[in-house]
C-alpha cells in the first residue's frame, strides 16, 4: 500500500516537473514574441492608418483649398458689375466646368443684402434671398468661407465656397455649389477590410459625407473629440491670410503630424473599434476613418489564433507523454526494485538454505554413529537370543520381532541420513559418469513425499540401455527436482499425474516430463525462462527455477523446450548430449 | 587358525557392541579408539590380520592411520567404516590400499564376509611370499 503510494508520488512529481520543464520556456517564449509581435504589428497598422487619414485629410484640405482658390481668382478677376451679367457668368461656369470638369454646379453672385444677384447652373436661383439662411451672416462675416453641408432650396445636399470682395465700399459674394458626389468620392473610396470606412463630421456631429457604414458611436463622442483637439486645428485660408505665418507653404499650413492626425479606441456593442480622426478645413469638419479592430488586425488575430490551436495542441501533447512516459519509468523503475527485492530475498533464501544443508549434514552424520550403535547392540542381542537357555523362553519370538524392528527401523534412519548428507552436500559443478534413469529415480523418490500431499502421481518410463550422460550430478539433480517440482504445482491440489520418460534420439538422451495441470498461457510462454519471471505470488517463487534450469542444460550442451496447451498441461522435454564416440572412448579408456 | 583383527573407532559403545558380536563369530578382537593406539597396538602384535578403521575420528583420522598401517604392515588388509558424506573419503581410502569400504551402520553378516575375504586375500599373499622365500632360499641353496 505504501509502496503504491511513493510510485504514485513519483509518477506525479515526475509529470509535473516535465509539465513544468517543458511549458516554462514555452509559455515565456510566446509571451514574449506574441507581445512584441502584436505591439509592433499594432503600430504598424495604427501607422498606416494615421498616414491613410493624414493623406486624405491633406487631400480633402486640398480640394476645398483649391476650389476656394478657384472662386477667389474669379472673384478677383472680374467686378461685381461684370459677374452680375448672368451671361458671363454662365460663360464663367462654363470654363470652370471644363477646367476642372463638373465639380462646380452653379455659380452666384449675392448682393450685401443677400438677395442672388446673378445666377448660373441648372436651377432657378435668380433673386433668391439669402439673407435668412445658416451660412449667409457667417460668410459675410469673412473673405473666405465653406459652408458645411446642407439641403437648402434644392434639397439635394450640397455645400457652398463663397468669396467676399468689396468693389467702392459695396460688399459683395461670389458662391459656387460643389458637386456632392466628387466631393463625397474624395472620402468614400477610403475603405479597407470589410468595416473599414471614412467619413466627414461637421463640428455638430453632422455628416458631411455619405458613410459607407453607419458609425458605431452617438454624435457626442465626436463632438468631445472635437473639443479635445480644438486647440491644435488650423484654418484653410488664401492669401495673405497664411502668408504672414507661412511665406512658402502655398497650401493649407501643415501642422506636424502628430497634431493633425490623433487615434482612438472604444468599445461599442462588445466590438473593439478604431477611430483614426483629423480635423479638417480649420478645425470645422473631421475626417473620421473607424474600422472595428478585430477587422483591422485580422492578420494579428488569425496569427494569433493559430498560435494559440498549436500551443493548445502542443501543451495536451506534453501532458500526455509527460503522464505516458513517467508512467512507463515509474513502471520500469518498480520492476527494477521488484528485481532486487526478489534478488534479495534469493541471496538471503540461498544463504538460508546453504546453513540449513550444513547444519542437516552435521545432524546427519552426528545420528548416523548412534544409530550404528543402536543397531549393533540389537544385533548383539540377537546374537544372545541364540543360546540354548534363551531358546526355550516362551517370549522369543516376540524378541526376534522386536530386534528386527529396531534393525528395519535402523536401516530407514540410515536412509534418511543418506539422503539427507547426498542433497546437503555442496554443489559440484565436476562432471561425471551418470545413469539417467538412476538419476530419474532418485530424483523422484525425494519428490514423491510432495507428491503425495498434492495427490499427484508420477509415473515413470524408462528407456533400456541409455547411454551415459556426462554431468554434473548436483546439477542434474537440481534441473530434475526443479521441473518436477514445478509440474507438482502447475497440478496444484486437485490431483493429476507426472508421466517421466527417458528415451535415446541421436546423441541425444531425453527426459520428458509431462503434467495434466494447469499448462502455460501463449502469453507468458517466451518470458518462462526469463530469470525473475514468476506467477508465483511474491515471496513464494523467486523466478529463478526455470531460468538455472535453462543455465545448466545450456551449459551441458543441451537443450530445453516445451509443449504447453492450456487446461491440458505441459511437457518440459530436457536434451542431453550423450554422443557415442565419447561412450567408446571412455571404454577403451576403461579397459587399458 | 584364528583371524585377528583389530578394531578402530572413536565410540566406545559401538567397539565394545561390535567386539562382542564379532568375537561370538569367532574372531580374535583387538581395539582401539583412535588412530595413535591403533598404530601402536598395530606395532606391538605382528599377530593382526585385519583392521575395521573408521574415517571419521578425532585426532588422527582414518585416512592417515590408514597411510601409517600400509607403512608399518603392507601386507596388513584394512576395512573401512565410514558415514555417507565421506564415501569420497572412502574412495580415496581404496585408492591408498584400503581392502574395502563399509557404511555404517553395517550389516554383520556383511562385515564378516568383507573379512573372510581379506582373510583370505592376505593368505594368499602371504603365502606368495612364503612360497618366493622358498624359492630364493632353493635357489640359494642350489649356487
Amino acid at each position: 500500500m505504501e509502496n503504491i503510494r511513493y510510485y504514485q508520488s513519483l509518477t506525479r512529481k515526475m509529470v509535473i516537473v516535465m509539465i513544468l520543464v517543458s511549458f516554462t520556456p514555452l509559455i515565456l517564449i510566446a509571451g514574449i514574441i506574441g507581445y512584441s509581435f502584436e505591439t509592433s504589428y499594432r503600430d504598424k497598422v495604427m501607422a498606416h492608418l494615421k498616414e491613410l487619414v493624414h493623406k486624405h485629410q491633406q487631400n480633402v484640405d486640398g480640394f476645398l483649398h483649391e476650389k476656394l482658390c478657384n472662386i477667389g481668382l474669379i472673384a478677383n478677376a472680374y467686378d461685381f458689375g461684370a459677374l452680375s451679367n448672368e451671361v458671363f457668368l454662365q460663360k464663367t461656369l462654363s470654363n470652370l466646368q471644363m477646367m476642372y470638369g463638373d465639380v462646380f454646379v452653379d455659380l452666384g453672385v449675392i448682393n450685401p443684402k443677400g438677395v442672388q444677384a446673378a445666377y448660373a447652373g441648372p436651377y432657378k436661383l435668380t433673386d433668391v434671398d439669402y439673407s435668412a439662411t445658416d451660412w449667409f451672416p457667417q460668410a459675410a462675416k469673412s473673405n473666405y468661407f465653406i459652408s458645411d453641408v446642407f439641403l437648402g432650396m434644392r434639397h439635394q445636399p450640397h455645400f457652398i465656397v463663397a468669396v467676399k470682395r468689396e468693389d467702392n465700399g459695396v460688399e459683395w459674394l461670389l458662391r459656387a455649389t460643389i458637386d456632392f458626389e466628387a466631393f463625397n468620392n474624395l472620402v468614400e473610396n477610403i475603405h479597407i477590410g470589410e468595416t473599414g470606412s471614412a467619413f466627414i463630421l461637421n463640428r455638430k456631429g453632422e455628416f458631411q459625407t455619405n458613410p459607407r457604414i453607419k458609425p458605431l458611436p452617438d454624435r457626442d463622442f465626436f463632438i468631445r473629440a472635437f473639443k479635445l483637439k480644438e486647440p491644435r486645428s488650423m484654418p484653410i485660408t488664401v492669401g495673405q491670410d497664411y502668408t504672414s505665418t507661412d511665406n512658402i507653404a502655398p497650401a493649407p499650413k501643415e501642422p506636424p503630424e502628430q497634431e493633425t492626425v490623433f487615434t482612438e479606441e472604444a468599445e461599442y456593442a462588445g466590438k473593439d473599434v478604431i477611430f483614426v480622426m483629423s480635423p479638417l478645413k480649420g478645425g470645422e469638419w473631421m475626417l473620421v476613418y473607424q474600422q472595428e479592430a478585430s477587422d483591422a488586425f485580422s492578420d494579428l488575430w488569425r496569427t494569433r489564433k493559430l498560435a494559440l490551436i498549436i500551443f493548445f495542441i502542443g501543451g495536451v501533447a506534453i501532458v500526455i507523454k509527460a503522464f505516458l512516459l513517467s508512467k512507463r519509468m515509474v513502471q520500469r523503475i518498480e520492476q527494477a526494485d521488484r528485481e532486487k527485492e526478489m534478488m534479495n530475498e534469493q541471496v538471503i533464501e540461498t544463504g538460508k538454505l546453504a546453513s540449513v544443508g550444513e547444519l542437516a549434514a552435521g545432524i546427519a552424520h552426528e545420528i548416523n554413529n548412534p544409530v550404528a550403535i543402536m543397531v549393533e547392540e540389537a544385533g548383539w542381542m540377537e546374537d544372545l537370543l541364540e543360546e540354548e537357555d534363551l531358546k526355550e523362553s516362551e517370549n522369543i519370538e516376540e524378541f526376534r520381532r522386536a530386534l528386527q524392528q529396531i534393525n528395519t527401523q535402523g536401516a530407514r534412519c540410515k536412509e534418511i541420513t543418506h539422503k539427507l548428507l547426498s542433497f546437503a552436500r555442496k554443489t559440484d559443478p565436476k562432471e561425471r559418469e551418470i545413469h539417467i534413469n538412476e538419476l530419474v529415480e532418485d530424483i523422484v523418490s525425494i519428490s514423491e513425499q510432495k507428491a503425495r500431499y498434492g495427490n499427484v502421481k508420477i509415473n515413470m518410463h524408462l528407456g533400456v540401455e541409455l547411454p551415459i550422460i556426462y554431468a554434473s550430478p548436483s546439477e542434474m539433480q537440481q534441473v530434475f527436482l526443479n521441473l518436477i517440482n514445478n509440474a507438482i504445482d502447475a497440478i496444484g491440489t486437485q490431483g493429476g499425474v507426472i508421466d517421466i520418460t527417458t528415451r535415446k534420439e541421436g546423441d541425444f538422451v531425453i527426459v520428458d516430463i509431462a503434467d495434466n495441470g494447469q499448462g502455460i498461457p501463449k502469453s507468458i510462454l517466451p518470458r518462462i525462462f526469463d530469470p525473475f519471471f514468476t506467477t508465483k505470488p511474491v515471496g513464494k517463487g523467486t523466478g529463478l527455477g526455470l531460468s538455472i534450469c535453462y543455465g545448466i542444460i545450456k551449459k551441458a550442451g543441451g537443450e530445453i523446450t516445451l509443449n504447453s496447451a492450456v487446461g491440458l498441461g505441459t511437457t518440459f522435454h530436457v536434451h542431453l548430449p550423450a554422443p557415442e564416440a565419447r561412450v567408446k572412448d571412455d571404454a577403451e579408456a576403461r579397459e587399458q | 587358525m584364528n583371524t585377528v583383527v583389530l578394531l578402530v573407532d572413536d565410540e566406545v559403545p559401538f567397539v565394545e557392541t561390535m567386539t562382542k558380536r564379532l568375537t561370538k563369530r569367532n574372531l580374535i578382537i583387538q581395539t582401539a579408539f583412535n588412530g595413535t593406539d591403533a598404530l601402536e597396538k598395530l606395532k606391538g602384535d605382528s599377530a593382526i590380520d585385519i583392521v575395521i578403521l573408521d574415517v571419521k575420528m578425532p585426532g588422527m583420522d582414518g585416512i592417515e592411520t590408514l597411510k601409517e598401517i600400509k607403512n608399518i604392515k603392507p601386507l596388513t588388509e584394512v576395512i573401512m567404516l565410514t558415514g555417507h558424506a565421506t564415501v569420497e573419503t572412502a574412495i580415496e581410502g581404496m585408492k591408498l590400499g584400503a581392502f574395502d569400504y563399509l557404511m555404517k551402520p553395517c550389516n554383520i553378516e556383511q562385515l564378516m564376509s568383507k573379512v573372510q575375504e581379506a582373510k583370505a586375500k592376505k593368505a594368499k599373499h602371504e603365502t606368495k611370499i612364503t612360497e618366493a622365500r622358498i624359492k630364493e632360499i632353493a635357489l640359494r641353496r642350489g649356487d
